[in-house]
């Protein structure tokens, strides 16, 4: 089973062509990490995925099917706001708060709706957590909190929206390990989109790296490589090594981490 | 000083306010769209006094107008809480076009007064009735859309990815709160709408961490401060509506002074002093 299949797809935004012509395919239990600079289409590609945002042209399967909107078999965690950060309700009220939530009526969670959090909030080890408003939770707490959400309904490919944004290594890393080994329990799909590789290494099956309206697939080794990034970035690129850490440079400058400093990303 | 018919009926009115208020109102200020509220009520105000002009009820002008407005807000975006300007305006002029209707119809200043600041001790049975009916309504198109709508409210792209039609929910619910705005304007008037509306709601999330909790209180705060600022007024001879005002704004400061009190500092990573975006 594919998870995802892109044919030949065109994806438009705002009379702007985000992806031009763009064919990969991602297999039903791979963790793809999916990279770019500003504006490459991580967001639209994931919108896309969710059947939000139709394709100019080309064909979107997404686990077998053809894509389609409120798919009930896809967990999606947007990038998280700071809206929702300063409220006193509850992690668990504000997670089961999805739970259902596309139904009609009162916001009372059913049995099955209690039970399907409380597993939730146990694959993220958000138990006890839970209980404390969110205004009193840490940046990376609240993301264990988003991809529990993300995992209410037992999805068999998760669609996860910059998780990492301004976390500090110490918690970037903590979520890419819960993640995969979500990934790895569960059996499922992953498409993990961030801004720099550094904190996925080790971790990702593939790659997935957007950029000029192209995209490149594959492993680390192949994708994270001068001529391929330069081709992508549309400028001279070296990928240097140090350390075990890759650094993405266009001559002195350090393309995916200037990126991350100026991120308010939706594209 | 239950023994007058006007003050049976005052505390009658403003026990459906409240409950109606208080409930929308929590998802109002849940959803950061207390502005929006804010500008319908003063929409409410070109909906009365053109009313009256042409020979109709004002609260039917109140809501029609209102509800009009809602839903025409809820079609122009999903995220109209962070159009201010543009609220702004609206607001200002519909301020303006009332003026312009009390002008051709040289109303006297008391009736003026009475949309602009309420007049709960001169509700009706008629009205009472009036304002049952239309809270009934309110709060069963809120208990048909609260599930979604919190949803939509807490995390709008999960939910528009579950298939939750956004603009759908966003009308629905401004047309609830056009109606509770027409009801609020009778206790406390067009101009005062938000101390009822958002003064017990806000208090109540700042002090309940539950969703349940947090609706009863926001319920039960707004009833409080109804009764008490009718009660008060009684004893006093000062405005009704100043009473409400001052209860609803000393419910929040007290509410805002405990979550900040009682609750340790959250816990924040280094990245969290020095955002990254």
């Amino acid at each position: 089973m594919q998870a995802i299949l892109f044919d030949d797809v065109t994806l438009v935004l705002a009379g702007r062509t985000v992806l031009a012509d763009v064919t990969f395919a991602i297999g039903d239990s791979e963790f793809v990490g999916v990279l770019g600079p500003n504006g490459a289409g991580k967001t639209t590609l994931m919108r896309a995925v969710l059947g939000l945002v139709a394709p100019e042209r080309g064909r979107i399967r997404v686990l077998d099917r053809p894509v389609a909107a409120g798919n009930a078999r896809i967990g999606y965690m947007p990038q998280s706001r700071s809206a929702v950060a300063g409220l006193r309700l509850s992690g668990g009220d504000f997670v089961a708060g999805a739970a259902g939530g596309h139904r009609w009526g009162l916001p009372v969670p059913s049995a099955a709706d209690r039970q399907e959090v409380q597993w939730a909030l146990a694959m993220v080890g958000a138990t006890e957590l839970a209980k404390r408003p969110l205004a009193q939770t840490s940046g990376g707490e609240r993301q264990r909190l988003l991809l529990a959400q993300a995992l209410l309904g037992r999805p068999r490919l998760l669609l996860l929206d910059e998780p990492l944004i301004s976390l500090d290594p110490h918690h970037q890393r903590e979520v890419v390990e819960l993640v995969r080994r979500l990934q790895q329990e569960l059996g499922i799909a992953v498409l993990f989109s961030a801004h720099e590789i550094n904190p996925l290494l080790g971790v990702l099956d593939r790659v997935l790296y957007l950029g000029n309206g192209q995209a490149a697939i594959g492993r680390v080794d192949e994708v994270i490589t001068g001529p391929v990034l330069s081709r992508l970035y549309g400028t001279a690129i070296d990928v240097v090594q140090l350390n075990g850490r890759i650094f993405v440079m266009s001559g002195d400058y350090d393309m995916e981490h200037d990126e991350h400093r100026h991120d308010h990303g939706h594209a | 000083m239950l023994d007058y018919d006007f003050m049976r009926h005052a505390f009658a009115a403003a026990t459906i306010v409240a409950v109606v208020s208080g409930l929308v109102g929590y998802f109002l200020v849940l959803r950061g769209q207390t502005f929006a509220g804010h500008a319908l009520a003063h929409v409410g105000f070109t909906g009365a006094t053109g009313a009256v002009l042409i020979g109709i009820p004002p609260l039917w002008g109140l809501v029609l107008l209102t509800v009009a407005a809602g839903v025409g807000m809820g079609f122009l975006g999903e995220r109209i809480g962070e159009r201010d300007v543009a609220i702004g305006i609206v607001l200002a002029f519909s301020l303006g076009l009332g003026l312009l209707f009390l002008h051709f119809f040289t109303a006297y200043a008391t009736q003026v007064t009475a949309l602009l600041f309420g007049n709960v001790l001169g509700v009706d049975v008629a009205t009472l009735w009036t304002m049952l009916g239309l809270g009934v309504l309110c709060l069963a198109g809120l208990g048909v859309i609260a599930r979604p709508l919190l949803f939509a409210s807490l995390q709008p792209e999960l939910a528009e990815a579950k298939g939750v039609s956004l603009r759908l929910v966003s009308v629905l619910f401004l047309a609830a709160v056009a109606l509770a705005t027409a009801e609020c304007a009778q206790i406390v008037g067009v101009l005062l709408v938000f101390t009822l509306m958002v003064g017990p709601a806000a208090a109540a999330q700042q002090l309940a961490t539950r969703l349940g909790s947090g609706l009863l209180l926001s319920v039960a705060l707004a009833i409080a401060e109804a009764w008490l600022g009718i009660a008060l007024a009684y004893w006093t001879d000062w405005p009704t509506s100043f009473w409400i005002t001052a209860l609803s704004a000393g419910a929040y400061l007290a509410a805002s002074r405990k979550a900040r009190g009682s609750a340790p500092r959250p816990r924040q990573g280094p990245s969290s002093l020095h955002p990254l975006t």
